[in-house]
C-alpha cells in the first residue's frame, strides 16, 4: 500500500468510527436503548473512576480509581447496564419518570490500531471526548465533559464496543445522579 | 430563633417545612448542631501510615485528618490561621508539612506551625519581619475539641462540653459495632474500599438523615430496582429471599428500634443471643457464597452465646448513616446550604476477606448505591422535590406529618433508653428532630448531655397501648 493509500484507508476508517459513535448517540439520543445495548459487546467493561485532587507527581497512580478494585461512578459489564436499561423501561423509575431529555455530542475522534489487520478479532482503541447535557422536568440542567477511551472490535461487519474507560471531568460529582449513558 | 419548639412538634408528629429551607435555621443550625454534634470523619483505613492524610468535611466546613510519627490521628480545620486559605487542597495523600499556598506559613501533620532549625519553615522571615516575638506556639491549625476513633471511625466534635462519644452513642453503640465489627463477629476488622463518592444533591441535609433512620414506607420508590432484581443472589434489591426450613432458628423480626435521649435510631433486630440458621445470599457466585458460610461457623463460634443485633439501616445523629448489611457502608449527608448537600459515601468490606470476595461486594455496593445505584437514584429525586416543595409560599403553611406510629412505642427490651415499634412507623423521625429541636434551642454552654434528656419517659408516658 503506497503512502496514499494508507492516508485513504485512515481517512475511511477514521469516518467509519465517527460514523459509528454518531449512531450511537443518536440511538441514546432518542432513547431507543435496546438498540443501543446491541451495539456493546457481551464481554463489554464499563468503567467510569471517581476523580481524585492529589499532589502533583502522583496523579499517574492516586488521581483515578483503580478497575476492578477501587469505587467508581460505574464498574460493570452487559448484564447491569440491560439492567438500568429495563428499569428505566418499567416506567416507575422516579429518577427517569418523566424521561431527561440527554444529548450527546461526541468529539476529536483518535484512532489507534491494537491489533493486526489480518486479525480474526480486529480491535482498535479509539478515543473520544463528549459533552453530554440533561435536561429534566423544569429547570434541572446538568452539563458532563470528559473523555472515553474505547476498544471496539469488529463483529459481523459491524464495531462493537468491548471496552469503554469513560473520564468525567468532575470530582465531586455535580449532579444528583447518573441515570444515563456515556 | 433558639427555640427549635416554634418548628417541632414532636408530641403530635407535626413538623414545619421550614427547617429543610430556611436562610436562618440553616446558619443557626451550623452552628448549634454541627458545632456541637459528634461527626464521623473518616475511617483510619484511609490514612494507614505516618504522615497520610485525608481531607474531609465536619458540617460545611473543610478539615483534615492526619496521622502524625507516632500513630496518633488528628483533626484540623483546612484553613490557615494567618489569613485563612485552605492549607490542603488535596483530598488524600501523605505529607510532612502543609504549606499555606498564600504566605507559607507551614504547619506539621500535629497541626504545629513548625519550627525547624534555621527558622525557613514555620513562619517565612519570622526574625526578620515578625521580629522574633510572634507566639508560634498559638497559632497552629484549630484542633477539634474532641476525638474518638471508634473500631476504625474517626469521629470528632468542636464542643468540648460534648459528652464523650462513647456516652453520646448510648445503647446505639452495639448497632455502630454491628456495621463495624468484623462479619464473623470480631471487634473492628472492616476497611473501606478505595474512594469516596462524593456529589451534590439539590436537598436538605435532612432528608438524607431521615430517610436512613427508618423509612421503611418509601417502599414503593424502590418498586422498579426489584423488579429488574439487582441483588447479589439474582432476585430483588438486596437479599435472597429467605426461605427457612420448618423449626429452623430464626432471627427476631424487623422493627424500628430508636435512642429518644440520644436522637439516634434504625432498623434491624432486637437483642439476641443465638445466631439464626444460615441464609444463602449469594448463590449467583460459589466462591462468596462459600466464604459466607464459612463466616457464619466462625461467627456462631466466636460469640457464642454473647448479645447481638441486627443493623440494617441507621442514622447516628446529626447525619451519619450506614446501611449495616447489605450494601455496606457509611455516609454522612454534609449541609452545603438548606437547599443543597454534599453525600460522601465509605463502602466497607472486611478487611481479611478474599479478593474475590471484595470484588463481589464491590460491584454489587455500586450497582446499588450512589449517584449511579439502581436503588439510590429514586431517592434522590424525592429528596430533590421534596426540599423544592417545602419552600412553597402557601405550601409553607402546611406542616409535614409525622404521625404513624405515634403513641406505639414500646420500651425496648435489653437496651438502655430505648423504644421499638414494628418497623414501619415514623417513630425515628421524631426522635430525630426532637433531638434536633433540643440542639437548636439549648443555649451556648447549655448541657445537651443524652442523661439530661427526658424524651425517652415523655414518649413512654403518652403510650396507647
Amino acid at each position: 500500500m503506497n503512502t496514499r493509500e494508507a492516508s485513504l484507508e485512515a481517512l475511511l476508517r477514521q469516518r467509519d468510527v465517527e460514523a459509528f459513535y454518531y449512531h450511537e448517540a443518536e440511538l441514546l439520543d432518542e432513547r431507543r436503548y435496546e438498540e443501543w445495548l446491541d451495539l456493546l459487546a457481551e464481554d463489554i467493561v464499563y468503567f467510569m473512576p471517581l476523580r481524585r485532587n492529589v499532589q502533583y507527581g502522583s496523579q499517574d497512580r492516586a488521581e483515578n480509581t483503580r478497575e476492578g478494585l477501587d469505587a467508581a461512578w460505574f464498574d460493570e459489564g452487559k448484564q447491569t447496564l440491560t439492567q438500568r436499561v429495563r428499569q428505566i423501561r418499567t416506567g416507575i423509575h422516579w429518577a427517569e419518570e418523566p424521561l431527561s431529555r440527554v444529548r450527546h455530542l461526541i468529539t476529536n475522534v483518535r484512532i489507534s490500531d491494537t491489533s493486526p489487520e489480518d486479525a480474526g478479532d480486529r480491535e482498535i482503541e479509539a478515543k473520544s471526548n463528549f459533552l453530554v447535557y440533561r435536561n429534566r422536568i423544569d429547570d434541572e440542567t446538568d452539563i458532563f465533559a470528559g473523555q472515553r477511551t474505547d476498544r471496539l472490535r469488529h463483529e459481523n461487519g459491524g464495531w462493537k464496543v468491548a471496552k469503554r474507560v469513560i473520564l468525567l471531568d468532575q470530582s465531586t460529582l455535580l449532579a444528583k445522579n447518573l441515570t444515563f449513558f456515556f | 430563633m433558639g427555640n427549635g419548639a416554634l418548628w417541632v412538634d414532636s408530641d403530635n408528629g407535626i413538623i414545619s417545612r421550614d427547617i429543610f429551607v430556611s436562610d436562618a435555621i440553616y446558619t443557626e443550625e451550623l452552628k448549634k448542631v454541627f458545632g456541637r454534634a459528634w461527626l464521623f470523619v473518616g475511617h483510619e483505613s484511609q490514612i494507614p501510615k505516618p504522615y497520610d492524610f485525608f481531607v474531609s468535611r465536619m458540617g460545611a466546613e473543610s478539615v483534615i485528618m492526619t496521622r502524625d510519627k507516632t500513630g496518633q490521628i488528628h483533626v484540623f480545620l483546612n484553613t490557615c490561621r494567618h489569613r485563612g486559605m485552605k492549607v490542603c487542597r488535596y483530598d488524600q495523600g501523605n505529607t510532612r508539612v502543609f504549606t499555606c499556598p498564600y504566605h507559607a506559613w507551614s504547619f506539621s501533620v500535629d497541626g504545629n506551625l513548625t519550627s525547624a532549625p534555621g527558622g525557613l519553615a514555620g513562619v517565612p522571615q519570622y526574625k526578620a519581619i515578625y521580629h522574633d516575638e510572634l507566639d508560634k506556639s498559638q497559632w497552629g491549625l484549630i484542633p477539634v475539641a474532641k476525638l474518638c476513633n471508634y473500631k476504625g471511625g474517626v469521629w470528632a466534635t468542636w464542643d468540648r462540653n460534648a459528652p464523650e462519644f462513647e456516652a453520646y452513642l448510648g445503647g446505639m453503640k452495639i448497632y455502630l459495632d454491628a456495621v463495624m465489627d468484623h462479619r464473623d463477629g470480631r471487634p473492628g476488622g472492616s476497611e473501606i474500599i478505595g474512594g469516596i463518592q462524593k456529589w451534590k444533591v439539590p436537598s436538605n441535609w435532612k432528608f438524607g438523615a431521615e430517610n436512613f433512620i427508618g423509612d421503611l414506607y418509601h417502599i414503593t420508590s424502590h418498586r422498579s430496582v426489584d423488579m429488574v432484581s439487582i441483588g447479589p443472589s439474582g432476585a430483588g434489591r438486596r437479599d435472597a429471599p429467605v426461605v427457612r426450613r420448618e423449626g429452623g432458628k430464626r432471627p427476631p423480626p424487623f422493627v424500628s428500634v430508636g435512642f429518644p435521649n440520644h436522637g439516634h435510631g434504625l432498623i434491624g433486630a432486637l437483642p439476641h443471643y443465638e445466631e439464626a440458621d444460615y441464609v444463602p445470599q449469594f448463590t449467583l457466585t460459589p466462591e462468596v457464597e462459600q466464604y459466607y458460610e464459612h463466616i457464619y461457623h466462625a461467627r456462631v463460634a466466636n460469640l457464642g452465646k454473647q448479645k447481638r443485633v441486627l443493623a440494617a439501616v441507621g442514622t447516628i445523629f446529626p447525619n451519619l448513616s450506614f446501611h449495616g448489611m447489605q450494601p455496606r457502608a457509611l455516609f454522612t449527608w454534609h449541609p452545603n446550604g438548606p437547599r443543597e448537600m454534599e453525600i460522601w459515601k465509605w463502602y466497607l468490606v472486611d478487611a481479611d476477606a478474599p479478593a474475590a470476595v471484595k470484588d463481589v461486594l464491590r460491584r454489587y455496593y455500586l450497582r446499588y448505591a450512589g449517584p449511579a445505584g439502581l436503588t439510590e437514584q429514586d431517592d434522590m429525586e424525592n429528596w430533590n422535590y421534596a426540599t423544592a416543595a417545602s419552600a412553597g409560599q402557601e405550601a409553607g403553611r402546611y406542616p409535614y406529618n409525622y404521625q404513624m406510629g405515634l403513641g406505639y412505642e414500646q420500651p425496648a427490651p435489653d437496651l438502655d433508653n430505648a423504644v421499638y415499634t414494628t418497623a414501619v412507623t415514623e417513630q425515628n423521625q421524631r426522635i430525630l428532630y426532637h433531638r434536633w429541636a433540643q440542639y437548636m434551642s439549648a443555649p451556648e454552654g447549655g448541657s445537651l448531655h443524652p442523661d439530661a434528656n427526658a424524651n425517652l419517659g415523655e414518649i413512654l408516658a403518652r403510650r396507647r397501648t
